[in-house]
C-alpha cells in the first residue's frame, strides 16, 4: 500500500485558551503538504487521522496546575485510545503539560526556576531519532527552536528519571549551538535540561519547544520543520505503528 | 449534610519553588532577616453535601487524588467541618 497517493492527515485538538492551533495548522497545510483538521475539545471523534497533535497555549486557563482541567476534556479519551492503538502523538509546550497531566506521558511540569515567563529562540538537540517525530532528523542534530512558557521545568522523582534515561526516553535537550550541555545553557531549570520525552512505546511524544514556529526562514528559523516532517516521513514509511 | 473542606496544596519538599523563594528573599528585604524559608502553596475551600463525615472525607480524598493535586510534584491535606461545626464562622468565609 502506498500513502503517496493522498497528503497525510492530523488532527490538531483545540481547548479553551489554546492559542497554537493556527500556526500548527498553517504549517502543516502550507508548508508540509498536510491536511489539518482542528477538533474541538467536546468532541469525541478525532477523524481518521495519522497523527495527533495536541498544540500550545493555556488550555483552561492553566487554572489549578497547566493541563490538569485539558486532560479531562472529552477529546482526550479518543486521543487516549488513539496513543494507546499505536498512533503518533505530539504535544507541543501547553500539549506536552496536557499529555504528563494525562499521565500519557511520565513526570510533570512545575514553574521555571528563575520565576521568569522565557520566550526565546534556544538551541535544542535531538537526542533520540527512534520517534514518529524525530526520525528524519540526525542523530544530535541541534535545532533552534523557540520556547515560550512559564512552566517548563520538567520534574520526576529519581527513580523515574533513572528509567527515562534508561530506556531513552529523552529526545530532546536544551543545549548551547554546539550541542553541549550545562545549566547556563538550561532556560527553566529542567532535570537533566530535558525539553522532550516519549512513552515507553515511543509513539506519545512532548516537547516544550514550538517547533511549528520555526518552520520557515522568515520567521528566524526553520528547524522545527525537520520535527514535523518526520512525522510524514514516519507515515510514508508504514513507521507508524498502528496499523 | 453541608461540609466545608479547606484543601492545602504544597509543592512537594525538594522541589525548587520560586514563588516562596521570591516571597522569602522580600521578606528579607524588608529587615525580617530571620527568615530562612516560605514555601507556597494553595487552598481551597469547598463547600459541598455527603451525608456524613466519613463520607465527606472519602470525598475530599477522591477529589485530591483525581484532579486537585498532582501526586507526582504535589502534596495534599485538608481538614472538614460541618456547617454546624462552622457556625458563626461562616459568616466571614
Amino acid at each position: 500500500m502506498t500513502l503517496t497517493a493522498r497528503r497525510p492527515r492530523v488532527t490538531v485538538a483545540v481547548f479553551p485558551g489554546t492559542w497554537s492551533e493556527r500556526d500548527f495548522a498553517h504549517v502543516a497545510d502550507a508548508v508540509l503538504g498536510w491536511e489539518a483538521r482542528l477538533v474541538w475539545h467536546t468532541e469525541t471523534d478525532l477523524g481518521a487521522p495519522d497523527a495527533v497533535v495536541l498544540p500550545g497555549g493555556f488550555a483552561h486557563g492553566d487554572h489549578l496546575r497547566t493541563g490538569a482541567i485539558a486532560r479531562f476534556s472529552p477529546i482526550m479519551a479518543a486521543v487516549t485510545a488513539f496513543a494507546d492503538r499505536g498512533g503518533p502523538v505530539l504535544g507541543i509546550c501547553n500539549g506536552f503539560q496536557v499529555l504528563l497531566e494525562a499521565g500519557l506521558l511520565p513526570g510533570a511540569m512545575v514553574r521555571n526556576d528563575r520565576v521568569k515567563f522565557v520566550s526565546k529562540i534556544v538551541p535544542v538537540r535531538v537526542d533520540q531519532t527512534d520517534t514518529p517525530f524525530t526520525v528524519a532528523c540526525a542523530s544530535k542534530q541541534v535545532l533552534h527552536l523557540p520556547i515560550a512558557h512559564g512552566e517548563g521545568n520538567y520534574y520526576a522523582p529519581a527513580d523515574e528519571l533513572a528509567a527515562l534515561e534508561a530506556n531513552r526516553q529523552v529526545i530532546f535537550r536544551y543545549t548551547n549551538a554546539a550541542g553541549e550541555v550545562g545549566s547556563e545553557w538550561n532556560p527553566n531549570g529542567s532535570l537533566n535540561s530535558i525539553a522532550g520525552i516519549c512513552n515507553r512505546e515511543r509513539n506519545v511524544v512532548g516537547l516544550m519547544p514550538h517547533p511549528e514556529r520555526a518552520s520557515e526562514l522568515a520567521l528566524g528559523s526553520a528547524d522545527g520543520r525537520v520535527v514535523l516532517a518526520s512525522a510524514v516521513r514516519s507515515v510514508m514509511d508504514g513507521v507508524r505503528l498502528h496499523a | 449534610m453541608r461540609w466545608l473542606a479547606e484543601v492545602h496544596v504544597a509543592l512537594r519538599g525538594g522541589i525548587a519553588d520560586p514563588e516562596g523563594q521570591t516571597i522569602g528573599s522580600a521578606l528579607r528585604s524588608l529587615g525580617y532577616d530571620s527568615v530562612s524559608e516560605v514555601r507556597s502553596g494553595k487552598l481551597m475551600r469547598i463547600s459541598f453535601e455527603a451525608d456524613d463525615h466519613a463520607a465527606a472525607e472519602a470525598t475530599v480524598a477522591e477529589m485530591c487524588g483525581r484532579l486537585l493535586a498532582n501526586p507526582v510534584m504535589e502534596t495534599a491535606s485538608w481538614e472538614i467541618r460541618s456547617d454546624e461545626q462552622i457556625g458563626e464562622r461562616a459568616a466571614l468565609l
